[in-house]
């Protein structure tokens, strides 16, 4: 079975077949039918406030410890040699002068490395994560330009770097495709996302748009891009007696666990993976080759190992966003109504994994047209498996709508805004669905009256000495995900003060801020002071799986703890018994407020958790419990939006483009803790200024090599780029959500491309699709 | 990183005594030694360290200025003298690397900067003719963007990467050199090389030789001059073009004017052509256009860079005008 197959089988047996299966089954209270969350009710609450980082103060004092921060008893370090060819055979390995390498401990590779299983590939069980559809050290075929053949263990970190530089390979090169050029040749097939493909057709899209009064027309290409957190990653990894422990940086730790776990004949209860930091994921801080590699070496060798990818090493093992060329055609009436929409192209991916860029996704539930055709199409590349990166799909997908819709404007000579706002649709366009809570419109105009939208001039027309100024705005856009499987364990426990909680949920923190919402989140819903809520999160032990990818890690998490609350209830009221003021209610009549349970009609009928649990001579009660199935995503199209707002100013000698100023109005729910949630904003809009102006992964098409992985040389934004960035939003809770909330993960890069280029646009009358849009293009 | 020794050394003459051993590197700041010997471009067996030496900035007879090549960038751009006298190479400096870099770098390390290209820094996957004499150069018909369009050969198309070195060749300065022979002065212009046949060779340092000083003549027209530097994002990138310039008018004519270019070749290029078309002539947009035209004339763009000869004479019109505006000095 190809991985194509095995991924659509998996995804489609795992999502659609389970949430069709499930849905006639009890409503939980925020999904149709039921009541919202009534935490949305609670208006004065920390909800929605300014909450430090909870592990700041830890971090800035550096005693957050790392996944390459852990030590273990006489531990190996390794480095890893990758390969030179794109695809061929491993014909010789010559480690004798990396063994005889001082410190040397191990010299492992295909040849003498242990047997190993295929780790599942990402969506093709209900756990798997594994990097592609390839195994690890197992053969001496090489599948990528960078591929890792060789591990090196010594001593210290510089002596396994030495002797990595001494090994000699010899290579059987075989015929490669590295070209774009060469991948269309080879032919192009239709994309599949999650199992389902990458197609929408309703009406005539085509013949829409030659009958349109007004239409534009465009190819907009996007490059290849490199993840570059400012962690690079790293596993420290022990076998302690036949369990593997491995100290990972991690956004979905039970998964990789379990995936580990497949890899070397583990029981899923002989792999502990923790993860409490990490530095940065953005949809890379998954499961790679290193992490298999690193405890192979560390079972071989009998020694715990650290492996420390270095910069160079994260382009070389770690995959990142694929290029793209999209067209997107849109026909309209002279009035600016869309007729026609079709947003087509294609992505490029390899033959061992399934990851085209779904591009088209944020176009799906855009904007009101009768006629629309959307379609990624895939070719094959002989490279490292591209991924998932901060809004896989839209980040790209929005460059080109938004940019084409800009253009529109132009034709038209309507507002961009004004356009925009034309076309809202009353209903998600291509699967009928109503909208759970779409307030972009709200957003729109809040955003406009901020940033001064009605100030602008006709492109071309302002200039301040040499620079060329000009504004623009794009919509971005992202989904409403939660996916199944996560869990959540409550454990009230008495002190002298009352009662402490602990909630456990093997959710990841990258640094968003996670723990600190889930507090937020638990405390309210506990009825207790933040300080008196515990969060624990990042280890395998911890029940269930929460992956933080899809901007749906808050959702997951928030159901999991409605579901435990509900069950905590319910134990206190057992607990509770006859003497109770409680007595006689059910988990139904009651809520959490000020440290206890209370009748949510009669306040005065309420008793101390303290008490109940005095009474009832226990010093504690857990509960643990699943969240209920993502019922609300077969009811409702639910998603995020965004009106982003740009200046800039382009150089009319050098061509060199700054932008001045950023305005994002976010409409996405109720807004949690709104210190992360801004900061998830700005982050996301300074990668998408990167993504504008900078980011392309230089991949030689002659080899397949990249060529440029380095920060000094892959162009990220520095602070001088970054201009001060506004942002707003609208706090319209969404009633179908758990705490009427979205991810905001995501949202945030979305939409910032076209903003830039629009702006760029209106500076210059230059319209650029070809991103980055470095000075070159501009002179 | 290859295994390599450490000394330090007390004074020049001890420099020269332990650099006179073969596979021996000078060791400045570091900044960019330290970072090619990581990725095994440079595989010194001895460093010496010769940050102890003289970092002085003094006065000359002559009315220039001496700096010791121990000196480092940021004590060089700060430097009253330099500011008011030389503000194209305060501004050149200013204009490299970070803060963090320009403190630990020095000025003699500044010169020896190699080039930025990748395929040189590809140790395992690219071949290169700087890095492996007669390997092949997969530069020319690779991503060439911040390559040279003048003076390159069919060897290497590499750019030197230092904005320093592009003031210091428009200032005229001399480069003070010790070796096992004595003392020699090397004109900044003829410090560096363009690759030829042997690319391998940055500079004219013969084996063991040591920078131990950088000489700035007493140059009045400098004190209106300015240094600025084209690039793909405001701050830590190298220059896609870069232009030192200083220009004294006699009345509506160029009386004198220097020019020198960065980014366009092995080595920081003085645009003598150019010089000598504007001198005497007005300093009016299209003059410059045309000198930059001349100096550009041989240009040989790759794939990723046919914009900068363009992009040269429109950054030199918009310096050498403001001078003129007097904005800028």
């Amino acid at each position: 079975m190809s991985i194509v197959d095995t991924v659509k089988q998996g995804a489609q047996g795992l999502v659609q077949g389970a949430m069709t299966k499930l849905v006639p089954l009890a409503p939980d209270s925020w999904i149709p039918g039921g009541v919202p969350d009534p935490l949305i009710q609670h208006k004065h609450g920390l909800i929605g406030t300014s909450v430090s980082r909870l592990d700041g103060p830890l971090k800035v004092q550096g005693g957050a410890q790392f996944a390459a921060e852990f030590r273990f008893e006489n531990m190996a370090y390794c480095a890893l040699v990758y390969a030179t060819i794109p695809r061929g055979r491993i014909t010789a390995i010559d480690g004798a002068a990396a063994e005889a390498a001082p410190g040397v401990v191990l010299v492992m590779s295909h040849l003498n490395a242990p047997r190993m299983n295929k780790p599942p590939a990402f969506g093709s069980s209900p756990n798997g994560v594994g990097p592609a559809d390839l195994t690890i050290f197992q053969d001496d075929r090489v599948h990528w330009n960078g591929q890792p053949i060789v591990a090196v263990l010594a001593d210290t970190q510089e002596q396994a770097d030495h002797a990595a530089a001494l090994v000699e390979v010899s290579y059987a090169p075989e015929p490669s495709t590295t070209s774009l050029a060469g991948a269309k040749a080879n032919g192009i097939a239709q994309g599949l996302f999650m199992g389902q493909p990458l197609l929408n057709e309703i009406g005539d899209a085509e013949g829409a748009l030659a009958k349109a009064a007004v239409k534009v027309d465009a190819t907009y290409r996007t490059p290849r891009h490199n993840h570059n957190p400012i962690e690079p990653h790293a596993a420290t990894i022990a076998w302690v007696g036949d369990e593997l422990v491995i100290h990972d940086a991690s956004q979905m730790v039970t998964q990789q666990a379990q995936t580990l776990g497949e890899v070397f004949d583990l029981a899923p209860e002989q792999v502990r993976l923790t993860s409490p930091y990490v530095g940065g994921g953005f949809g890379s801080k998954g499961l790679w080759d290193h992490q298999v590699i690193g405890a192979a070496a560390a079972k071989m060798a009998g020694r715990p190992v650290r492996i420390a990818l270095s910069r160079e090493g994260v382009y070389r093992v770690v995959g990142g966003r694929t290029l793209t060329e999209q067209r997107v055609a849109i026909g309209a009436s002279a009035d600016g109504r869309f007729e026609a929409l079709i947003h087509t192209g294609l992505s490029v991916m390899t033959p061992h994994n399934n990851m085209p860029e779904p591009f088209i996704l944020g176009t799906r539930a855009g904007y009101a047209c009768p006629n629309i055709k959307l379609q990624v199409e895939v070719a094959q590349m002989n490279m490292l498996a591209n991924t998932f990166m901060r809004a896989p799909g839209e980040a790209v997908g929005t460059f080109a709508l938004e940019s084409a819709i800009d253009e529109l404007a132009e034709a038209l000579a309507i507002d961009p805004v004004e356009l925009r706002l034309r076309n809202e649709p009353d209903k998600d366009p291509t699967t009928g669905l109503p909208f759970s809570s779409r307030h972009i419109d709200t957003a729109w105009r809040d955003g406009a009256a901020r940033f001064g939208w009605s100030d602008r001039g006709a492109a071309g027309t302002r200039r301040e000495g040499e620079w060329l100024v000009g504004t623009g705005c794009a919509t971005g856009t992202y989904p409403y995900y939660r996916m199944p499987g996560a869990e959540a364990r409550i454990t009230l426990r008495r002190d002298s003060d009352g009662v402490r909680a602990l909630v456990e949920v093997a959710a990841a923190e990258m640094g968003m801020g996670t723990s600190t919402t889930t507090a937020i989140v638990a405390a309210e819903r506990l009825g207790l002071p933040l300080d008196r809520v515990e969060v624990a999160y990042g280890d395998s032990a911890i029940p269930g799986a929460i992956m933080a990818g899809g901007s749906q890690q808050t959702a997951a998490i928030g159901a999991a703890v409605i579901a435990a609350h509900n069950a905590l209830v319910a134990e206190l009221l057992t607990l509770a018994g006859n003497d109770s003021p409680l007595a006689g209610l059910s988990a139904a009549d009651v809520g959490s407020e000020e440290g206890g349970l209370a009748k949510l009609d009669d306040a005065a009928r309420r008793e101390s958790y303290g008490s109940i649990l005095a009474r009832a001579q226990r010093d504690q009660v857990t509960v643990t419990k699943a969240g209920t199935p993502p019922l609300e995503l077969m009811h409702w199209s639910m998603h995020s939006h965004s009106a982003l707002f740009c200046e800039v100013k382009v150089n009319a000698v050098t061509g060199e483009t700054r932008v001045s100023r950023f305005l994002g109005a976010f409409d996405c729910g109720r807004i949690l803790n709104a210190k992360t949630a801004a900061s998830q904003f700005r982050g996301g809009i300074i990668m998408g200024l990167g993504l504008a102006l900078m980011e392309e992964t230089q991949f030689d098409e002659r080899n397949g090599r990249i060529m440029n992985p380095s920060l000094a040389e892959y162009h990220l934004p520095v602070h001088l780029d970054v201009p001060e960035i506004d942002v707003i939003w609208t706090d319209i809770p969404d009633p179908h959500t758990p705490m009427g909330a979205h991810g905001v993960g995501e949202i945030g890069i979305t939409g910032v491309g076209a903003a830039v280029a629009n702006a760029i646009y209106n500076a210059t009358g230059r319209r650029v699709r070809d991103l980055p849009i470095t000075l070159d293009k501009l002179l | 990183m290859t295994p390599f020794s450490y000394a330090r050394a007390g004074d020049a003459a001890e420099a020269l005594r332990l650099g006179a051993a073969g596979a021996t590197a000078y060791l400045g700041g570091g900044t960019n030694l330290v970072d090619l010997m990581r990725e095994t471009v440079a595989r010194p067996e001895a460093l010496v360290d010769v940050t102890g030496l003289s970092a002085t900035i003094e006065e000359t007879d002559g009315g220039g200025l001496r700096i010791g090549a121990a000196a480092r960038n940021t004590a060089l751009a700060e430097h009253r003298a330099v500011r008011e006298r030389y503000p194209m190479l305060s501004r050149a400096i200013l204009a490299g690397a970070s803060a963090q870099i320009r403190n630990m770098a020095t000025v003699g390390g500044n010169l020896l900067q190699r080039t930025r290209c990748t395929y040189f820094y590809d140790t395992d996957g690219s071949r290169c003719n700087k890095r492996a004499p007669g390997e092949g150069c997969d530069a020319r018909e690779g991503f060439n963007r911040i390559h040279a369009v003048l003076g390159a050969s069919e060897a290497c198309v590499a750019t030197h990467p230092s904005d320093m070195c592009v003031a210091l060749v428009a200032l005229d300065a001399r480069v003070h050199v010790a070796g096992a022979g004595g003392e020699r002065t090397v004109p900044i212009a003829d410090f560096h090389r363009l690759p030829g046949d042997s690319p391998e060779r940055d500079t004219v340092l013969a084996p063991g030789e040591l920078i131990t000083a950088i000489e700035l003549p007493a140059l009045p027209l400098a004190a209106r001059s300015t240094y600025r530097k084209v690039r793909d994002r405001a701050s830590y990138a190298f220059a896609l073009i870069s232009v030192a310039a200083a220009i004294e008018l006699d009345g509506e004519r160029v009386g004198d004017v220097r020019v020198a270019f960065g980014g366009v070749a092995h080595k920081p290029w003085r645009a003598l052509k150019a010089e000598a078309a504007l001198r005497g002539g007005p300093a009016t947009p299209e003059a410059i256009h045309a000198a930059a035209a001349l100096e550009f004339a041989d240009a040989a763009p790759l794939r990723h860079n046919a914009f900068k000869p363009a992009l040269a004479g429109r950054t030199l019109a918009a310096v050498l005008g403001e001078l003129v505006k007097g904005e800028a000095a």
